[in-house]
């Protein structure tokens, strides 16, 4: 790897590790003027979910959102497919095709242009990869580099997934390993192995397509991709203040080499972070301090967390098993309890 | 005592430095780490936890928290707080060895026979406890090689640590030497070598 590819890293903690805090942003979201509801607006943030829903006829609607960040990775096309995969995402964790897709790049002046080209190729494979369109973007010079995509897609209104609608009862299916922000961490400071950092580029580079196709053939009561915000804090968002779950921290799927990390305190602010905002809600029984920080670690293109019918659940885990992806049954949903968030081993 | 200035320090560089900083000591001590947020504040204090030291920090201004660590000898260095995780052991089984020897699974249908041992391979990678070697050969070693459809779990299995070995006789006798794309070629007296030490070994 070329020395000048090395620049493009910062060190600041790329990826979702990058995200603004979830206390912080509250505080700012509530405070915004929500003008007159338009009733076509199926999703908005008001529930939470980082993308919009609008409803065009009661089989189509539009779903809009973007995503964009540092780099996490020293090569810069791994970056651009990283970064094209997590934009994506939203899409597919509502069940929804992605249509087309604009480039968002902020990069400085004094870089070599082939840096950019190279992540501008990684991120244009992985839209062709999810059948979608690569129809321009937008450039503007910045310190530093960072690299996303605003994305387009359609869903049918009828079968879409909300993030917050599942019911007591329902298993809880994570679709990828669990840690990639530790072992990014990790590498950073050179303390990471080649087969951690291989596992986590293979599953940062992961789309969450072939799951939400799974999905789509399932009655799925609830979806959402676990990004920046950690399992546990995304979960919080998916019980939506009138549900509990139980998580399962044994089958709870993860790069084994992220425990080290978190042992060696490869951990990030924004991990803790997460932790400030969710853990209140969250009782740990006898649960080991590495696989807590696991749980707190902001993922970056995380995989899909599915709440389904426990038969449907069985079917689903099965189908995307068959998909080849690390997916796992991590916990249920219950009745609201005290606590919100019980970790169990 | 040892002072560490981790102002405009990303986490978990503060930790690291003050980490560094205490193994440093060789055994009881302070050590004072300047940082400037409350999050790496929070941060050093979850390590202290975990570490058994004594933890104190205080805000002096608004870009400066003062964190004291205290390292008794008793705390001193290793073990203390450091529980080893018990439901996280190393995934790899030393004493298992598992043999490949037919790109099938099973006798009977060819066609469900490939299936059977993608399948296999691929259930293999998510098991909580993995062999510690695979051994391929016969038609076996047309797995390990350009063109498997078993080769990314291979290669999965390959980089949680286990030794994947194909047989090189079996390799140039089916002209796939030049194809090999996991692991690495291995010779009779290992295979036989493997196979004799194993605890148990498991041929699908």
């Amino acid at each position: 790897m070329g020395s000048e590819e090395k620049a493009i890293v910062f060190c600041r903690g790329g990826g979702c590790t990058a995200k603004l805090g979830p206390q912080i942003l509250s505080r700012v979201l509530e405070k915004l003027p929500k003008g007159v509801p338009d009733p076509n607006l199926l999703i908005g943030y008001d529930s939470h979910d980082d993308a919009a829903v609008y409803k065009v006829t009661e089989e189509l609607a539009v779903v809009q959102t973007l995503d964009f960040f540092p780099p996490m990775v020293e090569d810069p096309y791994i970056f651009g497919q990283i970064a094209a995969a997590n934009a994506m995402s939203d899409v597919y964790a509502m069940g929804g095709d992605v249509k087309t897709a604009l480039n968002i790049v902020c990069f400085p002046e004094k870089m070599d242009l082939n840096i950019l080209g190279r992540i501008m190729e990684g991120g244009a494979q992985k839209v062709k990869e999810a059948g979608a369109v690569l129809a321009g973007g937008h450039s503007i010079m910045d310190d530093s580099v960072k690299y996303g995509l605003s994305v387009n897609g359609l869903v049918d209104p009828r079968h879409m997934f909300a993030n917050n609608t599942a019911r007591p009862g329902d298993k809880l299916i994570l679709t990828k390993k669990l840690g990639v922000g530790l072992v990014c961490t990790a590498e950073r400071a050179g303390l990471a192995s080649d087969n951690a950092m291989q596992q986590a580029v293979r599953s940062m580079t992961t789309l969450n397509r072939s799951a939400s196709m799974v999905c789509r053939r399932h009655d799925v009561h609830a979806c959402t991709d676990v990004t920046g915000f950690s399992f546990l804090g995304h979960l919080h968002e998916m019980l939506d203040g009138r549900l509990s779950a139980i998580v399962y921290a044994d089958c709870v799927p993860r790069i084994r080499e992220a425990l080290d990390y978190a042992d060696d305190f490869m951990i990030t602010a924004a991990g803790q972070r997460n932790r400030n905002y969710v853990g209140s809600n969250v009782r740990f029984d006898s649960i080991s301090f590495a696989m807590q920080e696991l749980l707190f670690d902001p993922q970056t293109s995380g995989g899909l967390l599915i709440a389904a019918a426990a038969d449907d659940a069985d079917a689903i885990w099965t189908e995307l098993y068959a998909e080849h992806l690390p997916a796992r049954i991590v916990g249920e949903v219950t009745e609201k309890n005290d606590p919100e968030i019980l970790v169990v081993r | 005592m040892i002072t560490v200035d981790a102002r405009g320090d990303a986490c978990p560089i503060p930790v690291v430095k003050t980490k560094n900083a205490v193994k440093e000591l060789k055994g009881a001590g302070q050590v004072r780490t300047l940082v400037d947020n409350e999050i790496a504040v929070q941060n050093l204090a979850k390590m202290a936890g975990q570490k058994g030291w004594e933890i104190k920090s205080e805000k002096k201004d608004e870009n400066t928290y003062v964190v004291d660590i205290t390292v008794s000898e008793a705390s001193g260095n290793e073990t203390a707080g450091e529980e080893k995780d018990a439901c996280i052991p190393d995934r790899r089984n030393a004493g298992t060895v598992v043999v490949i020897s037919s790109d099938q699974m099973g006798s009977g249908n060819e066609e469900l026979g490939r299936v059977l041992m993608k399948s296999f391979l691929y259930a293999l990678t998510q098991q909580d406890e993995l062999p510690r070697t695979i051994l391929f050969y016969n038609t076996g070693a047309k797995l390990t090689c350009e063109g498997s459809a078993s080769l990314e779990d291979i290669r999965d299995l390959e980089a949680q640590g286990v030794e994947i070995l194909t047989c090189g006789t079996c390799l140039d006798f089916q002209h796939l030497k030049e194809k090999l794309a996991a692991g690495r070629i291995s010779n009779m007296y290992e295979i036989a070598e493997k196979q004799l030490q194993a605890g148990h070994v498991v041929r699908p």
